[in-house]
């Protein structure tokens, strides 16, 4: 009989949990982009795509069919490696941060004590598969949009950081599971209610460090064509295009876990609805959750024009860096005070 | 106070609420898509799509070469040729001529389709109702020259719509 060493064992293990976690996401990239055109497409008084099987629900099979055969062309001009290095480099950090994403009480892959820091790492590495991607592309338009998204995840990386800053202070850990178990009681003690402004400076920074509308100048159709990747076709585009959308879904698990109390029940607490749904796991609160960010994403992009450029900065440096700082004293003072139900015992622990 | 209100306003972020709430409204309208190939838009009795030459009842064709059309056509894409018939000529010890003996007729009549603006102006100009337009918009060219369509076509495409035509002319014709 062939046996299996432990360290084997361990590591199959740990692949098949992988799969389990990204087989799953891709599947929810995929229906994000057809939620996505639905979406904006009813948003503007038209159906959306209704073509491809019923409804139009094999319409993200089909797109990603096209995209696998169509074919990458490598301009003459460009830095062959870097050019495809590029996209892996920005879907490889869009995956691996879900690492540590706890999706119920026990069900994290790695339960690690740095997880927002590992997170906070990670989704500003991202943004290096789109510099690389601009400057291996060659291309005045892809230059243009990379050094526009660049400046503009370092400005919001930093109320990014602050926001998250007001989150551990308050939980007191780094470890996203204790953070969600910090907020435990009912939906009033989830870090929304006093955390309220770094919440929305924290889901904003989000939607502008994945470069989504309003934020989307790296993109920017009408002004540099498609930004960073202009020159990207087929399976590379694609990668790109995943990359978003998995950042889209990870910002969402994010903010759900960090201010909506993750997979805690909305009705923890609450005496007669509290019971009926205790047999509901939490993974499902935290995709209800999720999917309420989602669809803020893609509200977004179909209500607002995008921010011009120098605005963009503006609001970045001049408005959430001051109010994520200020409300940052707040809370501290609020701790110090030991302001119930959410700072009371934080200074002790 | 009106510096308090508009703090409050823009610190609530009111005006992006707003937006939203527009978007929001529009999510739940009623749909203006229609779903082409299974629905279609209707049309008027004036619809001017393909072009077709038309009959009288006997057989006859309707058109008697006079190139109004061709002279008011703006995009200049019809082109006549015209002669006298001679189908029907005397026959040796001749029992009479048919009654077209002489006549004029059009040897061509093409209608380059690229060219076409489909304004409407030939199916005016006519004097005798042979050139009009068809409800038909349906069609498509598979090579250049395909584009412009014949005499024959035309009166093809007259005699399968016949009862449709009469019934549009009538329909309008009040208005004329």
């Amino acid at each position: 009989m062939f046996e299996l060493s432990d360290t084997v064992l361990t590591v199959l293990w740990t692949i098949v949990k992988i799969v389990v976690i990204v087989a799953p996401l891709m599947l929810g990239v995929a229906y994000l982009t057809y939620a996505e055109r639905k979406i904006i497409g009813y948003m503007q008084v038209r159906i959306g795509p209704n073509r491809v099987g019923p409804k139009g629900w094999l319409q993200p099979i089909a797109d990603a069919l096209k995209l696998m055969f169509k074919e990458i062309i490598l301009p003459t001009g460009a830095n062959k490696i870097l050019f495809v290095v590029a996209p892996i480099l920005s879907i490889a950090p869009a995956l691996a941060a879900w690492a540590v994403i706890p999706f119920d009480d026990e069900l994290v892959l790695s339960n690690m004590d740095a997880g927002l820091l590992y997170v906070l790492a990670l989704t500003s590495i991202g943004v290096y598969g789109v510099i690389i991607a601009g400057w291996a592309s060659n291309s005045k338009y892809a230059f243009l949009g990379a050094m526009r998204s660049a400046a503009q995840v370092v400005s919001y990386e930093i109320a990014m950081g602050f926001a998250l800053v007001g989150v551990l202070m308050a939980a007191g850990s780094l470890n996203l599971g204790d953070i969600v178990r910090a907020q435990e009681g009912n939906f009033l003690t989830w870090y929304w209610l006093p955390l309220l402004p770094l919440f929305v400076v924290y889901f904003l920074s989000g939607v502008a460090e994945t470069n989504r509308a309003p934020f989307d100048v790296a993109e920017g159709e009408s002004e540099i064509v498609a930004g960073f990747h202009v020159e990207y076709s087929g399976m590379t585009f694609a990668i790109f295009f995943l990359a978003e959308y998995a950042n889209m879904i990870l910002i969402a698990a994010l903010s759900s876990i960090l201010f909506l109390g993750g997979w805690l029940s909305p009705f923890q607490g609450i005496p007669v609805l509290d019971p009926m749904t205790a047999w509901v796991p939490g993974l499902f609160w935290l995709l209800m959750k999720m999917s309420i960010f989602l669809f803020l994403f893609l509200w977004f992009r179909a209500t607002f024009p995008r921010y011009r450029y120098d605005q963009i900065m503006r609001l970045g440096w001049k408005v959430f860096l001051p109010v994520t700082i200020f409300w940052l004293f707040v809370e501290g003072v609020a701790i110090y005070a030991e302001l119930g139900p959410w700072f009371s015992g934080v200074l002790g622990a | 106070m009106d510096k308090l209100k508009k703090l409050l306003k823009v610190w609530t972020l009111w005006e992006l609420l707003q937006g939203l709430s527009v978007t929001g409204k529009y999510l739940f309208k009623k749909k203006f898509t229609l779903n082409y190939p299974e629905e279609k838009a209707p049309q008027s009795p004036r619809f001017r799509g393909l072009h077709a030459l038309r009959r009288y009842e006997d057989g006859e064709e309707r058109c008697i070469a006079c190139k109004l059309c061709e002279a008011v056509c703006p995009a200049m894409a019809i082109t006549i040729e015209a002669a006298p018939r001679n189908e029907g000529a005397p026959q040796v010890n001749g029992a009479g001529r048919s009654s077209n003996y002489g006549n004029r007729r059009t040897t061509r009549y093409d209608i380059d389709l690229f060219k076409c603006i489909f304004c409407g102006y030939c199916q005016e100009a006519c004097p005798v109702d042979a050139i009009v337009e068809t409800r038909i918009y349906e069609y498509c060219f598979e090579s250049r020259t395909g584009s412009v369509i014949t005499k024959e076509e035309l009166l093809k495409i007259g005699d399968q719509n016949e009862s449709q035509l009469a019934a549009d002319l009538e329909v309008d014709g009040r208005y004329r």
